[in-house]
Parts: C-alpha cells; structure tokens; sequence
C-alpha cells in the first residue's frame, strides 16, 4: 500500500501542533512581552487546522491552488499583526520555519521504515513551506510599509504645533524638512489660531530648518503672506549664520519681510510693536 | 588633474528621495571635513538640482563623488534625467525665469552656491547638470 502524505499528516494534526507549539516556546526569541501563550496556541492551531484541511497531492504540486487561499489568508494575517505589534523579520520567520521543522519530524518519526516516501515527502513538504515562508516576508513587509506611512502623517500632524507666547503673539517652530504638504498644514494652522486668538503677530522659527532652497523660501514668502492678509504681522526668525549666507547667494529676496536671528530677538521686537516693556523689578534694599 | 577618490549612485523617482539624497551628500561633505557654510550651500545647490529634475525631468540618477586635486578635496554631483531637455539655456539661467511658476532661482543660484558649474541639455533627450564645491572654496 502507498502511504498518503497528507492523510499521514492529517492524522497526526495534535502531535504537529503540539511540536510546534513546543519549538516556538522554547525558542530564545519567544516574544512573550508582545504575545501571551494563549494567543500564540490560538493562531498556531488556527492556521495548523487550515493547513492540514487543505492538503491534497494537488496541494503539493500547486503551489496556486485554491484550495490553499484560507492558509495564506490566515497567514498574511498573522505576519500583518506581527509586523505592526513590532517582532522582527527573523521572529517572524521563525515562526513559520519552525511550523517546517514539526512537520518533518513527525515524518521523521511515522515513515522511518520506508526512506524513498520520506525523502519524497520532506521535498514536497520543504516546497510548500518555503512558499508559505515567502508569503510571510512579503505581508510583513507590507505590514511595516503601512506603519511608515502612518507615522509620516502622524509627524506632519504634530511637528507643527502653535504656540500662544503671549497675549497676542504666537509662535510656530518650524522642524524639519518644509515641504509643500507641510507648508499647507502649517498655514492652515497657523491662520486658523490666528483667529481664534486673535493674534496680531505671528512668529516662524526656522531654527530646526536644516536647509532653505528656494521652493521653502517659497512657501516661507507665502505664509507670511496670507498672515498679512489676515491683519496680522509676520517674523521669521531662527535664521542661522550659513542659511542667511545661502540665502543671500541663492538670491531669494527676504527684504520684505522681518527677519531675526533668534526667538528671544523676535519677541523682544514684537513686544516693541505692542508697546510692551520688559522689565527687570527694583527690589527694595532693605536698610 | 582631479582624481575621483569615491564614487556613490542614487535614482531620485519620487519627493521622499529628496531628503534621503541630501542627507547622503552632508554625509560625505562631513567626511572630508567640509566648512559648515559650504556643507550648507552645497546641500542647497543639490536640493535646488534633484527638485528641478523631479519637477521638470521626472526623476533621474544622481552621482556623488569624492574629488582631490592637489591638496584641496571636494564633492562632485551629477544629476542626469531623460527629460524633455531645455529649449534655451540662456534663459533657463537667468534670475526669475520659470516656466513652473516658481522662483526661478534655481539654476542661477546654484552657479552662485558652487565652485563649478556644467549645464548639458538636449530637446527630448535630457538634461545633466554637473556641480563640484571644494572643501574651502
Ligand atoms: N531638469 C530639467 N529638465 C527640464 N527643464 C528644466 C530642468 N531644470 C530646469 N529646467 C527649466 O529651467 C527653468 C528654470 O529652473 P530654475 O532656475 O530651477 O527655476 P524654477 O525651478 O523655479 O522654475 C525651469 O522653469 C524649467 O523650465
Ligand atoms: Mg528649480
């Protein structure tokens, strides 16, 4: 009689399980600080039950069979979770590989005596999974893509905070890279709190800036513009030695507009404007 | 006679490539222990470069390179796009003109920035601009 690979295994589906259930916990890189044990049996005998259900000589032979769609399904899913949760590339990997290891050893163990069927079994066995294995790495690349790009929305949303400095002043650092994106996300936040405070000057600090070309100074000219529209007036400070010295040469002309070395030059100008006067007290000396 | 000490490639094919680019020629600029305003400048000129080839020749290849000559050493950038080419480069260099509705300060002010400056265009075939700051110049 000619033993049957996947009835062999499907048969011996609580002995996989456990074996790899057993390999992940002794495994070094075991994460229990993202994943309790619980959660771990659940999605291992999860995508075991799908594996083994799905296997056929068809399976084998076909890595795109349909009948495979649920154990890719579960298993885009598992390293999606993964890679957001923060596991490394190798852990997840191990993950499956080690799902490998248990198959083969129960082979190991049920067809010792017959080492033709053994070989041919570890061939296809080694396939399947090397396949699966693929699938892993490109959903969990995938899965890190989309942490990215959520982290760049999240930093163009609070890198750009307004600061009320005081009655009638803001202050907008500026960190970063001032990119068309930004530079909308900056104006509009920046006229926004003008009205709702009713501030009449506005302060950009260009300090974090690491280079001004012209398409910044651009959007720099513009911002201040639209301030001005609003009644307010606009400084620009934090420019550093080298960026004023480019500037120069690139040939941008800032003429226009109130420009100041520092955030303390720029407030001290704009309390100049309100009329305010800062003022050390005169203790009373006692006699 | 320049000799070429280092040579690194970078495609530029989207606006994220920009800063990466930047970051990777201040890398080198600090390597050879480069004046912070001339860093500062040579980071500008690349900017307004690798910007010009996104906006104008739909991305392209970028080269950097370590350069000696003497006892002087400099960076060397080479932008190369299979653009459209520019159709007269006078006006191209001239302050103010742009076709983009920017600044047009871009080509004239990196030949400010830098130490030399080459500009090759040829309708429908592209555009290299190639720059090089020297480390005190
Ligand atoms: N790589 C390029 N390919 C095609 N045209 C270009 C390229 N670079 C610059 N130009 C042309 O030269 C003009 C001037 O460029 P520039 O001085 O950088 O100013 P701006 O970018 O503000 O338009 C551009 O408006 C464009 O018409
Ligand atoms: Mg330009």
């Amino acid at each position: 009689m000619k033993a049957d690979l996947s009835k062999l295994l499907q048969r011996k589906k609580k002995q996989i399980l456990e074996s790899w259930i057993q390999h992940q916990l002794v495994d070094e890189t075991l994460r229990e600080d993202l994943m309790s044990n619980e959660e771990l049996r659940e999605q291992s005998e999860e995508l075991v039950n799908a594996l083994l259900k799905s296997l056929s000589d068809k399976v084998f032979a076909d890595a795109d069979a349909p009948e495979l769609e649920p154990v890719y399904e579960i298993l885009a899913g598992i390293s999606i979770s993964r890679a957001r949760q923060g596991f490394s590339p190798k852990e997840t990997g191990l993950y499956v590989f080690s799902l490998k290891n248990a198959l083969q050893e129960v082979l190991d163990e049920e067809a010792k005596d017959d080492p033709q069927f053994l070989y041919d079994s570890i061939k296809r066995i080694n396939k399947l999974m090397d396949n699966l294995g693929v699938l892993t790495f490109e959903t969990y690349i995938k899965g890190r893509e989309e942490v990215i790009l959520r982290q760049t929305d999240e930093i163009t949303e609070i890198s750009t905070p307004v600061i009320r400095v005081w009655d009638g002043i803001l202050a907008l650092p500026i960190i970063g890279t001032l990119d068309s994106a930004r530079t909308q996300v900056v104006m509009e936040n920046l006229l926004q709190e003008i009205v709702n405070t009713g501030s009449t000057i506005a302060i950009l600090d260009i300090s974090g800036v690491p280079a001004v070309d012209s398409l910044v100074a651009q959007h720099l000219i513009k911002t201040v513009s639209a301030t001005r529209l609003m009644g307010a007036e606009c400084i620009i400070s934090g420019i550093r030695p080298e960026i004023a010295q480019t500037v120069v040469h690139l040939g941008i002309d800032l003429s226009n507009i109130v420009t100041k070395a520092s955030l303390a030059s720029a407030l001290k100008y704009a309390f100049g404007l309100m009329k305010l006067d800062v003022k050390r007290i005169q203790k009373d000396i006692k006699s | 006679m320049k000799i070429v000490l280092n040579k690194d490639a970078m495609l530029i094919v989207k606006e994220q490539d920009v800063v990466p680019f930047r970051n990777r020629v201040k890398e080198y600029a600090v390597k050879i222990g480069m004046s912070l305003v001339n860093q500062t400048k040579l980071i500008t000129a690349a900017s307004e470069l690798v910007r010009n080839m996104l906006k104008y020749g739909g991305g392209g290849q970028t080269l950097i390179e370590v350069i000696t000559q003497g006892r002087d050493s400099g960076i060397r950038l080479t932008f190369i796009d299979k653009g459209p080419g520019i159709k007269n480069i006078a006006d191209a260099m001239k302050d103010g003109f742009s076709t983009g509705k920017s600044l047009g300060l871009g080509l004239p002010g990196t030949k400010r920035l830098v130490n030399e400056f080459d500009i090759k265009s040829v309708v429908g075939e592209g555009t290299t601009v190639t720059i090089l700051k020297w480390k005190h110049g």
